[in-house]
Formats: C-alpha cells, sequence, structure tokens
C-alpha cells in the first residue's frame, strides 16, 4: 500500500509527540522492517521478525509459499506465483519455472536444453527466453517474483522497507550472485546482504535451539544443492567449508523419472507442452511416494495435433531410489570433499540439519544418515528454515535491538584465478577462503617493449581454464616499454561480505600507474537496468522520478539514523569544532525530507559521509581496542 | 592497533610458533565482532570501506597464524629468515628419495583404500617434522634452519594436497 502522505504527517506527529515526552514516544523509524527472502526455484518466501520472533509472511489468502512461477501474457500483462504455475503445462512457452536455474549461464551451461519448453534466445553473458510478450532475462522473471514478495512485505507492514537479506545458493559462483543482486535492484530492493542458503538455515536452527559445535547443513532444493560446515558458538555463525552443485535439486529427479516413464511406456514427448505436462506429472508421483510405497505417473499426451494419448506408469520406491541412486550419489561424493576440505571426519559433526523440499525423500534422509551416522534433525520446516533464518540476519543487520550479538562468518565456494601461460589456471584465492578478504599476485612482462597485459579472471577448481567459468576480462595498458620480466604488474582480487568478486591491476615498478577495476562482464550495466525498468517491468507502475526520489530520501533518513546513533555512542571521541561541523551537515540532511531534487539530497548524504569518513576510522579504532581490552580480561 | 602491526599483536598472541588453536580462533572473532562489514550496514560508504579494510586484514592475519606452516614461514620472515621457495630448491638426499618413493605409491594406487593408505602415512609425517619445525624456532631460536625445514614441509603440503585431488577424481 503506497501512502506518502499518511507516512509524511505520521512523521511529523512523531517529532511533536517527542518534543513533548523527552524519550518516551517510540520513533517508528528505530525498529526498521527488514526482511529475508529465499528466491528458491521451486518456490520463493519472505519473512520478518516481529515481536521478537521470524515468521514467514503470508498472502491475502493465507500462503506463505510463492510458486516460483512467472507467466507472460499478450499486452504486457503477467501472472506471478500460483496461478501462473497452475497455467504451466497450458502455456508452457510463456510460463517460466525454475528460472532460478538460468540466472548467470549462458545457452551452452543447459545440459538439459532439449528437455525444457522454452524458446531460448542467446545473449551475451546470460540466456533469454521469448515470451508473448517479448524477450526476458532470467532476471527480469527473478525481479518480477522479488517483487512481488517486496509488495506483500510492504502491504504487511504498511511501510517501506528498510531492506532485504536475499538467499542464494552457497555453491552459486559470482556470475549468479551478481544476477541475482541485479534482480533485487530492478524489484527495487535494498540488499543488506547476500547470504548463503545453508548458513541461513543454521541460523535458524542455531537460534531456536541454543546449539554449539559443529553442524552439517545439507540443503537439496528444487535446483540447487549445498553442503556447509558449521562451527556455532555463541551467537557466532562460522561457515568451516561449503560444496554443493549449483546444478542439481529435485528438478533433476523429476526428469530422471520423466525419462524413465517415457521409455517404460515407448513414448515420446515431443512438444512444449507434453514435455511440461510429463514433468509435472513427474513430480507428483516422486512427491507420493515421499509418503507411500506406490504411485503412478500419469498424464495425458498430444503425440501430433490429432493423436492424443494417455501416459500412465506404475512406478514403486524401490524403482524410483534405483533411477534416482546416481543423483544421491552425487550428493554423498560433495559431503565427502567438504569433510576433506575442513579437516574433519563425520564423527566430530554435532548434527545434521536437512534443508529443502527435496530432503523429503526417504532416500535422501537415509543416504545422509548413512553417511553421518546420526539420525537428520527435521525439526524445522525444510520449506521455510532459509527464509527464517535470512530473515534473522536482516534484523541483526539492520541494527534493531537484540539482535547484534549475531555474527556470520561466511567464506567463498570456489576458488579464484587467473589464466597463465598455456591456459592454465594460477589459484589467486582458495576455495573455503573467509570473506571478505583480499589478495594480490605479481607478475611480469614476457617480451621486450610489451606495453599491454591481457587478464582473464576465472573461478573454479580444475587446472585448465577451459574447464573453468570465465568471469571477466579485461586489459593493462599503458605500462612503459621494458625489457621482458622488469615490469612489476600487481593484480588484486578482492572479495566482498555478499561474495562478490572485483578484480584490479597495476604496474609499480617504474612508478608509472595504470589500474582498472572490473565487474565481471555478465552482469547487467546500470544502463540495462534502466532499460528493463523503462520497457514496463510491473515496478515502473511508480514513476522513475519519484522512486529515485524515495529511494535517495531512504538513504539519507538511513545516514541521518546511523550518524545520530555514532554521535551517541561515540560522540566523545570527537573535537568540539569536528563535532559542529558534522551536526551542520546533519541539518542539512534532515531537510532532505522537504527537497524533491533527488540530486541535491545524493549530494548532501555524500557531503555528510565525507564528514564523518575520519569519525568512522576513529570509531573502528575504539573497537577493535575494545575487542583486545576484553580479550585481555577472558584469557590472563 | 594499527592494520600494519604484525599478525600476533594484531591477533592478542605471543610471537611463537606453538599456539593454542581455540586461542587463535577466538581472537580472529572478537576482531572480526568488532570490525566486520556487517556490522556497519546502516552507516555510510566510509565506514563501510574501512570495515572491509579491517576485515581482510584479519582475515589474512588469521590465514596465516592458523596454519602452522605460514605461520612458522611468518616468523622465520620477521627474524630476517625468509623462505625464499623459489631460489632455495635444493633438498636432503633422503628427503628428496622419500617425495620420489611417495609419488610411485601414488601413481600406482588404483583404489581408495590405497590412497587412504598413502594419506594417513603423509599426515603422520608432516605431523613429525611439525613438531620438530617447532621445537627449531621456539627452544633453538634456529630460524635459518627453520626456512629449510618449512621449504621441506610446503612439498609435503603439495603432495598432500595432490593425494586429495587424487581421491576427489576417483570418487567421481
Amino acid at each position: 500500500m503506497w501512502m506518502p502522505d499518511l507516512k509524511h504527517w505520521n512523521n511529523k506527529t512523531m517529532a511533536l509527540l517527542q518534543i513533548s515526552e523527552p524519550g518516551g514516544a517510540p520513533d517508528p523509524h528505530q525498529r526498521r522492517i527488514a526482511v529475508g527472502i529465499d528466491l528458491g526455484t521451486t518456490h520463493s518466501l519472505v519473512a520478518a521478525v516481529r515481536h521478537g520472533v521470524a515468521e514467514c509472511l503470508p498472502d491475502e489468502s493465507g500462503h506463505v509459499i510463492l510458486p516460483s512461477a512467472v507467466r507472460y501474457l499478450a499486452g504486457g500483462k503477467r501472472q506471478i506465483g500460483a496461478s501462473a504455475l497452475a497455467e504451466a503445462a497450458a502455456d508452457p512457452r510463456n510460463t517460466i519455472v525454475s528460472v532460478k536455474r538460468f540466472m548467470g549461464r549462458g545457452l551452452s551451461d543447459l545440459a538439459d536444453r532439449s528437455k525444457l519448453p522454452y524458446d531460448f534466445v542467446e545473449a551475451p553473458g546470460m540466456l533469454q527466453i521469448r515470451t508473448v510478450d517479448g524477450v526476458k532475462s532470467p532476471v527480469e522473471v527473478s525481479a518480477e517474483i522479488l517483487a512481488t514478495l517486496r509488495y506483500r512485505a510492504e502491504d504487511t507492514f504498511d511501510d517501506d522497507l528498510f531492506g532485504a537479506v536475499i538467499t542464494v545458493p552457497a555453491y552459486f559462483d559470482d556470475a549468479q550472485r551478481q544476477a541475482t543482486k541485479d534482480a533485487a535492484q530492478l524489484a527495487g530492493l535494498h540488499v543488506l546482504r547476500l547470504i548463503n542458503e545453508p548458513t541461513a538455515a543454521a541460523i535458524a536452527y542455531g537460534l531456536e535451539h541454543g546449539s554449539e559445535g559443529l553442524y552439517a547443513v545439507y540443503d537439496l532444493g528444487g535446483g540447487t544443492f549445498d553442503v556447509s560446515l558449521l562451527r556455532l558458538s555463541a551467537g557466532v555463525f562460522e561457515v568451516v567449508a561449503t560444496g554443493g552443485d549449483s546444478a542439481l535439486g529435485g528438478d533433476d529427479f523429476d526428469q530422471a523419472l520423466a525419462d524413465w516413464a517415457l521409455a517404460q511406456a515407448g513414448v515420446r514427448a515431443d512438444s512444449a507442452e507434453d514435455k511440461r505436462a510429463v514433468l509435472v506429472a513427474a513430480r507428483a508421483a516422486k512427491e507420493k511416494l515421499s509418503v507411500a510405497d506406490h504411485s503412478t505417473l500419469a498424464c495425458p499426451l498430444m503425440r501430433s495435433a490429432t493423436e492424443a494419448a494417455e501416459l500412465s506408469v506404475r512406478v514403486s520406491r524401490e524403482q524410483f531410489d534405483a533411477i534416482t541412486s546416481a543423483l544421491v550419489a552425487r550428493t554423498l561424493a560433495v559431503l565427502r570433499r567438504v569433510m576433506r576440505d575442513a579437516r574433519t571426519d563425520t564423527s566430530a559433526v554435532q548434527g545434521v540439519v536437512m534443508v529443502g523440499g527435496s530432503t523429503r525423500m526417504p532416500s535422501v534422509q537415509a543416504a545422509v544418515a548413512g553417511f553421518f551416522g546420526k539420525t537428520p534433525l527435521n525439526n524445522l520446516n525444510p520449506d521455510e528454515v532459509v527464509a527464517l533464518g535470512a530473515a534473522l540476519q536482516a534484523d541483526a543487520l539492520a541494527g534493531n535491538a537484540g539482535a547484534e550479538e549475531m555474527l556470520l562468518l561466511d567464506v567463498i565456494p570456489l576458488s579464484l584465478g587467473l589464466e597463465t601461460m598455456g591456459g592454465l589456471v594460477e589459484r589467486i584465492i582458495p576455495r573455503n577462503s573467509s570473506i571478505p578478504t583480499a589478495r594480490a599476485q605479481d607478475f611480469t612482462t614476457f617480451k621486450d617493449g610489451q606495453t599491454a597485459l591481457a587478464i582473464h579472471v576465472v573461478q573454479g577448481e580444475r587446472e585448465l581454464v577451459s574447464d573453468c567459468r570465465s568471469l571477466a576480462r579485461f586489459e593493462l595498458r599503458g605500462i612503459p616499454p621494458m625489457v621482458a620480466g622488469a615490469a612489476h604488474i600487481r593484480v588484486s582480487f578482492t572479495v566482498d561480505a555478499d561474495g562478490m568478486l572485483s578484480v584490479s591491476a597495476r604496474e609499480e615498478s617504474s612508478g608509472v600507474e595504470a589500474s582498472i577495476s572490473v565487474k565481471p562482464s555478465y552482469g547487467l550495466a546500470d544502463e540495462d537496468i534502466a532499460r528493463m525498468l523503462s520497457e514496463g517491468f510491473s515496478t515502473a507502475e511508480i514513476d522513475m522520478k519519484e522512486r529515485s526520489l524515495r529511494e535517495s530520501r531512504v538513504e539519507a533518513e538511513r545516514m541521518l539514523l546511523a550518524t545520530r546513533a555514532a554521535l551517541a555512542a561515540d560522540g566523545d571521541l570527537l573535537e568540539p569544532n569536528d563535532r559542529e561541523a558534522i551536526e551542520a551537515v546533519l541539518v542539512q540532511v534532515e531537510a532532505c525530507r522537504e527537497m524533491s531534487d533527488h540530486h541535491a539530497i545524493d549530494d548532501i548524504v555524500e557531503a555528510l559521509a565525507a564528514r564523518t569518513e575520519a569519525f568512522a576510522a576513529e570509531r573502528m579504532n575504539r573497537g577493535i581496542r575494545k575487542a583486545l581490552a576484553g580479550r585481555a580480561v577472558t584469557d590472563v | 592497533m594499527k592494520l600494519d602491526s604484525d599478525d600476533f599483536e594484531l591477533l592478542g598472541l605471543p610471537r611463537r610458533h606453538a599456539q593454542d588453536p581455540a586461542a587463535v580462533d577466538a581472537g580472529w572473532r572478537s576482531l572480526l565482532a568488532q570490525v566486520h562489514p556487517d556490522r556497519f550496514v546502516s552507516e555510510g560508504a566510509a565506514a563501510q570501506r574501512l570495515a572491509m579494510q579491517w576485515s581482510v586484514r584479519i582475515n589474512e592475519a588469521h590465514r596465516r597464524i592458523k596454519d602452522p606452516i605460514r605461520r612458522a614461514a611468518y616468523l622465520c620472515e620477521l627474524q630476517g629468515a625468509p623462505i625464499g621457495a623459489e631460489d632455495n630448491t635444493a633438498m636432503p638426499a633422503a628427503f628428496l628419495m622419500q617425495q620420489m618413493e611417495w609419488r610411485e605409491s601414488l601413481e600406482a594406487a588404483t583404489d581408495i583404500s590405497e590412497i587412504d593408505a598413502l594419506a594417513a602415512e603423509v599426515r603422520a609425517a608432516r605431523s613429525r617434522a611439525l613438531d620438530e619445525l617447532g621445537r627449531t624456532i621456539d627452544d633453538r631460536g634456529d630460524h635459518a634452519q627453520a626456512a629449510r625445514q618449512v621449504r621441506e614441509l610446503m612439498f609435503v603440503e603439495r603432495f598432500a594436497s595432490d593425494v586429495d585431488a587424487r581421491s576427489e577424481a576417483l570418487e567421481q
């Protein structure tokens, strides 16, 4: 619900109340509304902390689960969620399901492309899908889902959101993370952090059960598989090692069962409608086998325009387990690698938390129990646990009272490196390194007078560049001519707390500087985002200008509150005249509420950032000193 | 406390090879609890940048100190005995012989149990060499000798990772 005038009025009333009752009335902005969003392959959820408890937010008909399905209709209309999913078999080309599997992926990445009912379009960096409403990027499709959840949250609280924590599979690579961030931006969400799904599940589990020790999270979703090993201690969630397969999930079990059933019946599914119908029937049969010994995969098939047939194949749980045993075995191989990376063994693991709807399959439960030698923990709803954990982290990041004692220390899932001579990978940051992190490596020229160096950034564990994912290519130019081996080129990799990489290079030996930063090439440029917004994305109902203004005002409000809180906590670090200078800018920031030019607001916010930079450094040093002092007391 | 303080000072640890892993992790966690970017999400870009710098530095120190071989190499460097692995490739003959035997066993191994046995042997050898390295640094203060031992251990580490890669390949 969008009621700007009323909210504005509320703000003013509160300001008056605060004057009449100093410190009495609660500022409505003191409890910031931050949500956790599980953007899943099969379904998505939004959760928030309300009255101290994380809960999934239902839609107006009471459902918390939003099927991750978007149906495009002619004339710019779309259906999102259950209504779209209901049309998946009838209108398969225009109904995009499991779009998460396409995020940050090119056509050549899809192993099962011919089995999917879409009209794919090759595009640089990421595939696209042609629909009746035009060509859509997976980012746009995901943004529709995210925007639906954003509206649901805004309606629930009748307020704007401070921000969102969005979960991604731990094994998502840089391209997939970037695509997810782009989708959130397109949906008008302020991303506080991307966090890994198994880590989110561990937060929800650990906080609820007060657990301490080493825990494994086995997360088998609709399209992705993750394993994380975490050490839980006093509110700290430390990821020790993680592994997975970003193209393995319940969808693959459906596909295996569908292929088997078609072979049994001796028929083929060639049309888009038939392919989708068989997959839908396979999924229903699979789900029934989690609670029954037998089930039947049944659906009508149109073998040609004139000839109809009925597919009906009975399948036992034993048969299903045999058909899918190779998929389960792949997850166990990942588990073994994670244990090895962590340099530990299964006896050290105190508990195994099962996440994702696909862990309902009895064969998966049995395989995991066998691997760890203990019964997995299933006491949290595997569909909701990730969103709940994300909501808890969002609440902590928003700085809401009572939440700040939590800390999440995560790692990168895949090694990052550079191409060197002969198409080999030079590893710069190995997998399972704690983030944020930065590493540099020195290179030199190999030819006399060489003035440029090509830099190719890759991600993956294999030795050959051709077996890894290419993230970005760029050139360092303007190296002064020198003899071979004299140039001193430092390439620096930086991975931030979202697990996102940036790379820069610089020639240092001659004092001549040339450096470049790259954002990996598959990410959408800001112009692409602007174009998608203008091309009738559903959030574009709100005028672009209005939207920029709102975003700038929210940012100004955020900075205002943060600076006031900082002054209250550590204002004694400032000289009186420095404090006055900051207060003067704060007065300007306050005036932003009345301003209607978002550029002017941005300038003032920037001025505040510049004015408080030294103060921020002082506060950071105080924090460090405090940490050391605390340690001296406890450890001596 | 500055970004360029040495790793031991930063993590609040004695400057020696013998370390209690729990204390190393505790120092790392308590520092990150103060400076992690998550603590500054609602503050401006300046605070974010500083938090990032500090967190990167603390993770770097932790990575170096928690690993006994990197820790030894760092102590040697602080004491003016850099490892210089690229320039010092000469190794004792007995050590080279053992390396060759290991390589041959790895190549000859056909199933996971043989690989596991070899991995256990390498782990035991690594652990003995680390004990000796610790004594060289902490008891004898002989950093030049310690640097030689670190170079040998780097070979052992590389071989251990080859063994891991081989078992991974066999599992797939």
